[in-house]
Protein backbone atom coordinates (compact mmCIF):
# COMPACT_ATOMS: atom_id res chain seq x y z
CA UNK A 1 0.00 0.00 0.00
CA UNK A 2 1.28 3.39 -0.97
CA UNK A 3 2.53 5.80 1.72
CA UNK A 4 -0.63 8.78 1.32
CA UNK A 5 -3.70 5.97 2.01
CA UNK A 6 -3.68 6.19 5.80
CA UNK A 7 -3.82 9.68 5.42
CA UNK A 8 -6.70 9.10 2.54
CA UNK A 9 -8.40 6.56 5.60
CA UNK A 10 -8.11 8.64 7.89
CA UNK A 11 -9.74 11.75 6.38
CA UNK A 12 -12.68 9.34 5.30
CA UNK A 13 -13.07 8.17 8.27
CA UNK A 14 -13.65 11.70 9.64
CA UNK A 15 -15.71 12.88 7.13
CA UNK A 16 -18.35 9.19 7.11
CA UNK A 17 -18.50 10.27 11.32
CA UNK A 18 -19.53 13.84 10.43
CA UNK A 19 -21.89 12.82 7.97
CA UNK A 20 -23.60 10.03 9.85
CA UNK A 21 -23.79 12.33 12.78
CA UNK A 22 -25.29 15.02 10.66
CA UNK A 23 -27.84 12.49 9.51
CA UNK A 24 -28.72 11.29 13.06
CA UNK A 25 -29.33 14.74 13.86
CA UNK A 26 -31.75 16.11 10.80
CA UNK A 27 -33.76 12.35 11.15
CA UNK A 28 -34.48 13.62 14.76
CA UNK A 29 -35.36 17.34 13.37
CA UNK A 30 -37.41 15.87 10.61
CA UNK A 31 -39.43 13.70 12.81
CA UNK A 32 -40.29 16.80 14.71
CA UNK A 33 -40.63 18.99 11.81
CA UNK A 34 -42.87 16.26 10.33
CA UNK A 35 -45.12 16.33 13.41
CA UNK A 36 -45.51 19.83 14.05
CA UNK A 37 -46.40 20.23 10.16
CA UNK A 38 -48.80 17.86 10.62
CA UNK A 39 -50.35 18.88 13.55
CA UNK A 40 -50.67 22.39 12.16
CA UNK A 41 -52.61 20.84 8.87
CA UNK A 42 -54.66 19.11 11.53
CA UNK A 43 -55.87 22.16 13.00
CA UNK A 44 -53.83 20.85 15.97
CA UNK A 45 -50.78 21.78 17.53
CA UNK A 46 -48.06 19.07 17.46
CA UNK A 47 -45.65 18.37 20.12
CA UNK A 48 -44.61 21.36 22.23
CA UNK A 49 -43.67 20.01 25.53
CA UNK A 50 -40.62 18.77 25.88
CA UNK A 51 -37.61 21.33 25.39
CA UNK A 52 -38.13 24.44 23.92
CA UNK A 53 -41.11 24.36 21.35
CA UNK A 54 -40.83 20.83 22.11
CA UNK A 55 -37.26 20.72 19.90
CA UNK A 56 -36.50 17.60 22.16
CA UNK A 57 -39.53 15.91 22.06
CA UNK A 58 -37.97 13.46 19.44
CA UNK A 59 -34.48 13.09 21.00
CA UNK A 60 -36.44 12.12 24.49
CA UNK A 61 -38.63 9.67 21.99
CA UNK A 62 -34.70 8.35 20.58
CA UNK A 63 -33.73 7.44 24.18
CA UNK A 64 -36.70 5.77 25.02
CA UNK A 65 -36.38 3.30 22.24
CA UNK A 66 -33.19 3.14 23.39
CA UNK A 67 -34.12 1.29 26.60
CA UNK A 68 -37.30 -0.70 24.99
CA UNK A 69 -37.63 -4.48 25.32
CA UNK A 70 -36.82 -6.30 22.14
CA UNK A 71 -38.45 -8.79 20.75
CA UNK A 72 -37.54 -11.13 18.59
CA UNK A 73 -40.94 -13.12 17.91
CA UNK A 74 -40.85 -17.14 19.09
CA UNK A 75 -41.53 -18.21 15.50
CA UNK A 76 -39.74 -15.83 13.76
CA UNK A 77 -36.52 -16.83 11.30
CA UNK A 78 -33.79 -15.25 13.75
CA UNK A 79 -31.06 -14.67 11.14
CA UNK A 80 -33.09 -12.63 8.84
CA UNK A 81 -35.14 -11.33 11.32
CA UNK A 82 -32.05 -9.45 12.94
CA UNK A 83 -30.58 -8.53 9.46
CA UNK A 84 -33.15 -6.97 7.87
CA UNK A 85 -32.94 -3.23 9.75
CA UNK A 86 -29.30 -3.30 9.25
CA UNK A 87 -29.87 -4.23 5.39
CA UNK A 88 -32.59 -1.16 5.00
CA UNK A 89 -30.80 1.24 7.06
CA UNK A 90 -27.39 0.64 4.82
CA UNK A 91 -29.20 1.13 1.83
CA UNK A 92 -30.84 4.69 3.54
CA UNK A 93 -27.95 5.61 4.51
CA UNK A 94 -25.99 5.13 1.25
CA UNK A 95 -27.34 7.83 -1.07
CA UNK A 96 -25.49 10.63 1.25
CA UNK A 97 -22.22 9.15 0.12
CA UNK A 98 -22.75 10.83 -2.99
CA UNK A 99 -24.78 14.44 -2.37
CA UNK A 100 -22.41 17.16 -3.00
CA UNK A 101 -22.93 20.28 -0.62
CA UNK A 102 -20.38 22.13 -2.39
CA UNK A 103 -18.12 21.85 -5.83
CA UNK A 104 -15.53 19.98 -3.48
CA UNK A 105 -17.38 19.41 0.08
CA UNK A 106 -18.86 16.07 -0.83
CA UNK A 107 -17.84 12.48 1.05
CA UNK A 108 -17.47 10.38 -2.16
CA UNK A 109 -17.46 12.33 -5.54
CA UNK A 110 -18.40 8.98 -7.98
CA UNK A 111 -17.94 8.70 -11.42
CA UNK A 112 -21.23 6.95 -11.19
CA UNK A 113 -22.94 8.80 -8.68
CA UNK A 114 -26.78 8.26 -10.20
CA UNK A 115 -26.39 4.81 -10.87
CA UNK A 116 -24.89 4.40 -7.53
CA UNK A 117 -27.76 6.22 -5.76
CA UNK A 118 -30.24 3.82 -7.78
CA UNK A 119 -29.01 0.57 -6.79
CA UNK A 120 -28.89 1.25 -3.29
CA UNK A 121 -31.77 2.68 -3.31
CA UNK A 122 -33.51 -0.61 -4.52
CA UNK A 123 -30.94 -2.34 -1.82
CA UNK A 124 -33.96 -1.77 0.89
CA UNK A 125 -36.32 -3.90 -1.11
CA UNK A 126 -34.54 -6.51 -0.04
CA UNK A 127 -34.71 -5.38 3.40
CA UNK A 128 -38.56 -4.95 3.53
CA UNK A 129 -38.58 -8.50 1.64
CA UNK A 130 -36.57 -10.32 4.55
CA UNK A 131 -38.38 -8.28 7.54
CA UNK A 132 -41.90 -9.42 6.05
CA UNK A 133 -40.60 -13.19 5.51
CA UNK A 134 -38.79 -13.44 8.67
CA UNK A 135 -41.72 -11.94 10.95
CA UNK A 136 -43.90 -15.06 10.37
CA UNK A 137 -46.70 -12.84 10.49
CA UNK A 138 -49.32 -12.59 8.18
CA UNK A 139 -49.14 -8.72 8.78
CA UNK A 140 -45.42 -8.39 7.67
CA UNK A 141 -45.39 -10.84 4.84
CA UNK A 142 -48.47 -9.18 3.25
CA UNK A 143 -46.62 -5.39 4.25
CA UNK A 144 -42.97 -7.37 2.84
CA UNK A 145 -44.45 -8.68 -0.83
CA UNK A 146 -46.47 -4.90 -0.98
CA UNK A 147 -43.39 -3.59 -1.14
CA UNK A 148 -40.72 -5.65 -3.29
CA UNK A 149 -44.48 -5.34 -5.71
CA UNK A 150 -44.24 -1.72 -5.24
CA UNK A 151 -40.34 -0.59 -5.75
CA UNK A 152 -39.77 -3.14 -8.63
CA UNK A 153 -42.75 -0.77 -10.17
CA UNK A 154 -41.45 2.27 -9.88
CA UNK A 155 -37.79 1.43 -9.98
CA UNK A 156 -38.55 1.72 -13.71
CA UNK A 157 -40.01 5.02 -14.58
CA UNK A 158 -37.23 6.99 -11.59
CA UNK A 159 -34.05 5.05 -13.44
CA UNK A 160 -35.57 5.99 -17.12
CA UNK A 161 -36.49 10.00 -15.13
CA UNK A 162 -32.98 10.43 -14.40
CA UNK A 163 -31.62 9.76 -17.77
CA UNK A 164 -33.19 12.88 -19.16
CA UNK A 165 -30.77 14.70 -16.86
CA UNK A 166 -27.70 12.24 -17.52
CA UNK A 167 -28.45 13.29 -21.70
CA UNK A 168 -28.21 16.72 -20.16
CA UNK A 169 -25.01 16.63 -18.48
CA UNK A 170 -23.28 14.24 -20.38
CA UNK A 171 -21.88 13.07 -16.65
CA UNK A 172 -23.17 10.44 -13.71
CA UNK A 173 -21.51 12.11 -11.12
CA UNK A 174 -23.10 14.49 -8.86
CA UNK A 175 -20.50 17.65 -8.67
CA UNK A 176 -20.66 17.76 -12.55
CA UNK A 177 -24.10 17.77 -12.99
CA UNK A 178 -24.90 20.24 -10.60
CA UNK A 179 -21.72 22.40 -12.26
CA UNK A 180 -23.90 22.00 -15.78
CA UNK A 181 -26.74 23.60 -14.11
CA UNK A 182 -25.12 26.87 -13.68
CA UNK A 183 -26.41 27.96 -16.77
CA UNK A 184 -30.52 26.86 -15.48
CA UNK A 185 -31.81 24.17 -13.33
CA UNK A 186 -32.65 20.85 -14.67
CA UNK A 187 -36.14 21.30 -13.93
CA UNK A 188 -36.77 24.48 -16.51
CA UNK A 189 -35.47 21.99 -19.43
CA UNK A 190 -36.85 18.62 -17.27
CA UNK A 191 -40.03 19.17 -15.82
CA UNK A 192 -41.77 15.92 -16.91
CA UNK A 193 -38.67 14.43 -15.49
CA UNK A 194 -38.65 15.66 -12.03
CA UNK A 195 -42.37 15.23 -11.71
CA UNK A 196 -41.84 11.55 -12.73
CA UNK A 197 -38.20 11.00 -10.59
CA UNK A 198 -39.77 12.96 -7.03
CA UNK A 199 -43.39 10.38 -7.69
CA UNK A 200 -41.35 7.08 -8.17
CA UNK A 201 -38.66 8.31 -5.35
CA UNK A 202 -42.08 8.64 -3.00
CA UNK A 203 -43.06 5.31 -3.86
CA UNK A 204 -39.74 3.86 -3.56
CA UNK A 205 -39.36 5.30 -0.08
CA UNK A 206 -42.72 4.46 1.06
CA UNK A 207 -43.77 7.49 1.97
CA UNK A 208 -47.75 8.51 1.46
CA UNK A 209 -49.78 8.67 -0.75
CA UNK A 210 -47.59 4.99 -1.53
CA UNK A 211 -46.90 3.83 2.13
CA UNK A 212 -48.70 0.53 1.50
CA UNK A 213 -45.91 -1.74 2.64
CA UNK A 214 -46.68 0.05 6.28
CA UNK A 215 -50.93 0.70 5.88
CA UNK A 216 -51.20 0.66 9.50
CA UNK A 217 -55.21 1.14 9.24
CA UNK A 218 -54.79 -2.66 7.17
CA UNK A 219 -51.69 -4.14 8.31
CA UNK A 220 -51.00 -2.77 11.88
CA UNK A 221 -47.33 -1.82 10.68
CA UNK A 222 -47.03 -4.02 7.78
CA UNK A 223 -43.23 -5.45 7.44
CA UNK A 224 -42.33 -4.11 10.58
CA UNK A 225 -45.39 -5.56 12.74
CA UNK A 226 -43.52 -7.62 14.58
CA UNK A 227 -40.36 -4.93 15.49
CA UNK A 228 -39.98 -3.32 18.52
CA UNK A 229 -36.78 -1.31 20.06
CA UNK A 230 -33.63 -0.27 18.48
CA UNK A 231 -34.34 -2.56 15.35
CA UNK A 232 -37.50 -0.68 14.98
CA UNK A 233 -35.84 2.52 15.42
CA UNK A 234 -33.45 1.86 12.44
CA UNK A 235 -36.71 0.97 10.27
CA UNK A 236 -37.46 4.54 10.93
CA UNK A 237 -34.26 6.26 10.75
CA UNK A 238 -33.98 4.95 7.59
CA UNK A 239 -37.66 6.11 6.62
CA UNK A 240 -36.84 9.60 7.62
CA UNK A 241 -33.28 9.11 6.02
CA UNK A 242 -34.92 8.46 2.97
CA UNK A 243 -37.17 11.30 3.14
CA UNK A 244 -33.79 13.36 3.05
CA UNK A 245 -32.15 11.82 0.79
CA UNK A 246 -34.49 11.85 -2.03
CA UNK A 247 -35.22 15.64 -1.24
CA UNK A 248 -31.52 16.15 -1.31
CA UNK A 249 -31.27 14.28 -4.67
CA UNK A 250 -34.37 16.16 -6.30
CA UNK A 251 -32.89 19.30 -5.20
CA UNK A 252 -28.91 18.49 -6.56
CA UNK A 253 -30.31 16.85 -9.82
CA UNK A 254 -32.96 19.51 -10.75
CA UNK A 255 -32.41 22.62 -8.63
CA UNK A 256 -29.17 23.15 -9.16
CA UNK A 257 -28.09 21.66 -5.89
CA UNK A 258 -25.60 23.95 -3.83
CA UNK A 259 -25.96 26.66 -6.24
CA UNK A 260 -27.30 29.89 -5.56
CA UNK A 261 -26.29 33.66 -5.06
CA UNK A 262 -24.96 35.41 -1.85
CA UNK A 263 -25.58 32.58 0.63
CA UNK A 264 -22.79 29.89 1.13
CA UNK A 265 -23.65 26.46 -1.07
CA UNK A 266 -24.58 24.25 1.77
CA UNK A 267 -26.87 26.57 3.44
CA UNK A 268 -28.70 26.79 -0.42
CA UNK A 269 -28.62 23.08 -0.53
CA UNK A 270 -30.41 22.47 2.72
CA UNK A 271 -32.88 25.26 2.17
CA UNK A 272 -34.05 23.36 -1.22
CA UNK A 273 -33.93 20.65 0.35
CA UNK A 274 -36.32 21.60 3.26
CA UNK A 275 -38.67 23.19 0.23
CA UNK A 276 -39.18 19.93 -0.74
CA UNK A 277 -39.45 17.85 2.79
CA UNK A 278 -41.88 20.39 3.60
CA UNK A 279 -43.52 19.35 0.30
CA UNK A 280 -43.58 15.71 1.17
CA UNK A 281 -44.86 16.28 4.44
CA UNK A 282 -48.14 18.12 3.16
CA UNK A 283 -48.10 15.21 0.53
CA UNK A 284 -48.80 13.37 3.88
CA UNK A 285 -51.39 15.32 5.07
CA UNK A 286 -53.93 15.87 2.18
CA UNK A 287 -53.68 12.78 0.08
CA UNK A 288 -55.24 9.53 0.53
CA UNK A 289 -54.10 6.36 -0.09
CA UNK A 290 -54.78 4.09 -3.43
CA UNK A 291 -55.44 0.88 -3.67
CA UNK A 292 -52.71 -1.65 -4.50
CA UNK A 293 -53.80 -2.25 -8.01
CA UNK A 294 -54.48 1.37 -8.74
CA UNK A 295 -50.75 1.92 -7.31
CA UNK A 296 -49.36 -0.58 -9.59
CA UNK A 297 -51.33 0.73 -12.68
CA UNK A 298 -49.92 4.24 -11.93
CA UNK A 299 -47.02 3.23 -12.44
CA UNK A 300 -46.69 0.76 -15.28
CA UNK A 301 -49.92 2.17 -16.92
CA UNK A 302 -48.99 5.71 -16.82
CA UNK A 303 -45.68 6.58 -15.50
CA UNK A 304 -43.00 4.12 -17.32
CA UNK A 305 -44.56 5.12 -21.06
CA UNK A 306 -44.55 8.96 -19.96
CA UNK A 307 -40.84 8.16 -18.80
CA UNK A 308 -40.00 6.73 -21.95
CA UNK A 309 -41.90 9.99 -23.80
CA UNK A 310 -39.82 12.16 -21.39
CA UNK A 311 -36.62 10.42 -22.67
CA UNK A 312 -37.78 10.45 -26.64
CA UNK A 313 -38.51 14.60 -25.24
CA UNK A 314 -34.90 15.35 -23.90
CA UNK A 315 -33.37 13.80 -27.14
CA UNK A 316 -35.46 16.27 -29.29
CA UNK A 317 -34.18 18.97 -26.66
CA UNK A 318 -30.72 18.54 -26.95
CA UNK A 319 -31.16 19.19 -30.71
CA UNK A 320 -33.14 21.98 -30.46
CA UNK A 321 -30.79 23.59 -28.16
CA UNK A 322 -27.83 22.91 -30.11
CA UNK A 323 -30.55 24.40 -33.36
CA UNK A 324 -30.40 27.54 -31.50
CA UNK A 325 -26.69 27.41 -30.42
CA UNK A 326 -27.45 27.42 -26.88
CA UNK A 327 -25.47 24.38 -25.93
CA UNK B 1 -3.22 6.46 -6.58
CA UNK B 2 -6.18 7.61 -9.31
CA UNK B 3 -8.90 9.51 -8.42
CA UNK B 4 -10.81 6.99 -8.82
CA UNK B 5 -9.10 4.43 -6.51
CA UNK B 6 -9.51 7.35 -3.83
CA UNK B 7 -12.90 7.67 -4.68
CA UNK B 8 -13.92 3.99 -4.08
CA UNK B 9 -11.65 3.73 -0.98
CA UNK B 10 -13.50 6.79 0.53
CA UNK B 11 -16.55 4.70 -0.13
CA UNK B 12 -15.40 1.61 1.72
CA UNK B 13 -14.46 3.44 4.61
CA UNK B 14 -18.15 5.06 4.71
CA UNK B 15 -19.40 1.23 4.22
CA UNK B 16 -17.48 0.29 6.69
CA UNK B 17 -18.51 3.13 9.17
CA UNK B 18 -22.20 2.65 8.41
CA UNK B 19 -22.33 -0.83 9.52
CA UNK B 20 -20.51 0.00 12.74
CA UNK B 21 -22.59 2.63 13.62
CA UNK B 22 -26.29 0.45 13.21
CA UNK B 23 -23.97 -2.62 15.28
CA UNK B 24 -22.71 0.35 17.97
CA UNK B 25 -26.78 1.56 18.21
CA UNK B 26 -28.02 -1.90 18.44
CA UNK B 27 -25.03 -3.24 21.22
CA UNK B 28 -26.03 -0.11 22.97
CA UNK B 29 -29.75 -0.63 23.29
CA UNK B 30 -28.77 -4.11 24.27
CA UNK B 31 -27.01 -2.92 27.59
CA UNK B 32 -29.61 -0.91 28.39
CA UNK B 33 -32.55 -2.14 27.98
CA UNK B 34 -34.42 -4.91 30.44
CA UNK B 35 -35.15 -8.94 28.79
CA UNK B 36 -38.19 -10.55 30.17
CA UNK B 37 -39.32 -12.92 27.72
CA UNK B 38 -42.66 -15.09 28.25
CA UNK B 39 -44.21 -17.31 25.67
CA UNK B 40 -47.42 -15.03 25.49
CA UNK B 41 -44.92 -11.96 24.52
CA UNK B 42 -42.77 -13.81 22.00
CA UNK B 43 -45.95 -15.06 19.82
CA UNK B 44 -47.03 -13.78 16.39
CA UNK B 45 -48.71 -10.73 16.96
CA UNK B 46 -52.24 -10.56 14.59
CA UNK B 47 -54.45 -8.34 16.51
CA UNK B 48 -54.91 -10.40 19.63
CA UNK B 49 -56.19 -13.79 18.12
CA UNK B 50 -54.13 -16.87 17.77
CA UNK B 51 -52.48 -17.36 14.60
CA UNK B 52 -54.09 -19.30 12.10
CA UNK B 53 -53.16 -22.02 9.36
CA UNK B 54 -49.54 -21.49 6.97
CA UNK B 55 -47.83 -18.12 7.12
CA UNK B 56 -44.94 -19.12 4.93
CA UNK B 57 -47.71 -19.60 1.94
CA UNK B 58 -46.15 -19.56 -1.86
CA UNK B 59 -47.56 -16.30 -3.05
CA UNK B 60 -49.65 -15.40 -5.76
CA UNK B 61 -48.56 -15.81 -9.33
CA UNK B 62 -48.95 -12.35 -11.05
CA UNK B 63 -45.89 -11.55 -8.74
CA UNK B 64 -43.94 -13.70 -11.35
CA UNK B 65 -45.07 -11.63 -14.64
CA UNK B 66 -44.27 -8.16 -12.72
CA UNK B 67 -40.75 -9.54 -11.86
CA UNK B 68 -40.09 -10.90 -15.87
CA UNK B 69 -41.69 -7.03 -17.44
CA UNK B 70 -39.28 -5.62 -14.46
CA UNK B 71 -35.96 -7.50 -15.44
CA UNK B 72 -36.36 -6.76 -19.14
CA UNK B 73 -36.93 -3.20 -18.47
CA UNK B 74 -34.32 -2.39 -15.68
CA UNK B 75 -32.00 -4.09 -18.49
CA UNK B 76 -33.00 -2.15 -20.78
CA UNK B 77 -32.30 1.00 -19.07
CA UNK B 78 -28.98 0.03 -17.52
CA UNK B 79 -28.30 -0.10 -21.78
CA UNK B 80 -29.45 3.09 -22.05
CA UNK B 81 -27.51 4.92 -19.19
CA UNK B 82 -23.95 4.38 -21.32
CA UNK B 83 -25.70 5.64 -24.16
CA UNK B 84 -27.32 8.54 -22.37
CA UNK B 85 -23.69 9.77 -21.29
CA UNK B 86 -22.48 9.46 -24.31
CA UNK B 87 -25.39 11.25 -26.24
CA UNK B 88 -23.84 14.83 -26.78
CA UNK B 89 -20.76 12.87 -28.73
CA UNK B 90 -22.58 10.52 -30.60
CA UNK B 91 -24.30 11.65 -34.07
CA UNK B 92 -27.85 10.86 -34.93
CA UNK B 93 -27.22 7.90 -36.06
CA UNK B 94 -26.90 6.68 -32.69
CA UNK B 95 -30.29 8.89 -31.59
CA UNK B 96 -32.08 7.12 -34.17
CA UNK B 97 -30.96 3.64 -32.87
CA UNK B 98 -32.00 4.10 -29.46
CA UNK B 99 -35.31 5.67 -30.65
CA UNK B 100 -35.54 2.02 -32.30
CA UNK B 101 -34.32 0.17 -29.12
CA UNK B 102 -36.91 1.88 -26.84
CA UNK B 103 -39.85 1.17 -29.13
CA UNK B 104 -38.57 -2.30 -29.52
CA UNK B 105 -39.60 -2.68 -26.02
CA UNK B 106 -42.14 -0.45 -26.18
CA UNK B 107 -44.07 -2.66 -28.47
CA UNK B 108 -43.41 -5.38 -25.42
CA UNK B 109 -44.98 -3.20 -22.81
CA UNK B 110 -47.85 -3.11 -25.35
CA UNK B 111 -47.95 -6.76 -25.55
CA UNK B 112 -47.89 -7.41 -21.79
CA UNK B 113 -50.43 -5.15 -21.55
CA UNK B 114 -52.80 -6.38 -23.44
CA UNK B 115 -52.08 -10.21 -22.39
CA UNK B 116 -53.36 -8.81 -19.20
CA UNK B 117 -49.80 -9.29 -17.30
CA UNK B 118 -50.19 -6.12 -15.65
CA UNK B 119 -53.51 -6.42 -14.57
CA UNK B 120 -53.11 -7.17 -10.79
CA UNK B 121 -55.93 -10.17 -9.59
Amino acid sequence: MPAGWPRVILYASLASLVVLGLVSGIVLFLVYLERRVLGRLQARIGPNRVGPWGLLQTTADALKLLTKEDIVPAEADRILFVLAPLVVFFGAAMAFAVVPAGPRLVLVDLGVGVLFVVGMGSLAMLGYLMAGWASHSKYSLLGGMRAVAQLVSYELPLTLALLGVVILSGSLAATRIVEVQRHGWFILLQPLGFFIYFTAGLAEINRSPFDLPEGESELVGGYHTEYSGMRWALFFLAEYAGVFSLSALAATLYLGGWLGPWLPGPVWLLLKTFALVFAIIWLRGTWLRPRLDQLLSFSWKFLLPLSLVNLAFTAAEVYFLRWLGVA
Amino acid sequence: MTPDAVAYVRLGVFMFWTVLFTLAALVMARLLRRNRPNPVKLSTYESGLVTRGETWVRFKTSYYLYALAFVIFDLETLFLYPWAVAFRRLGGFAAWEALLFVVTLLLGLGYAWREGALEWK
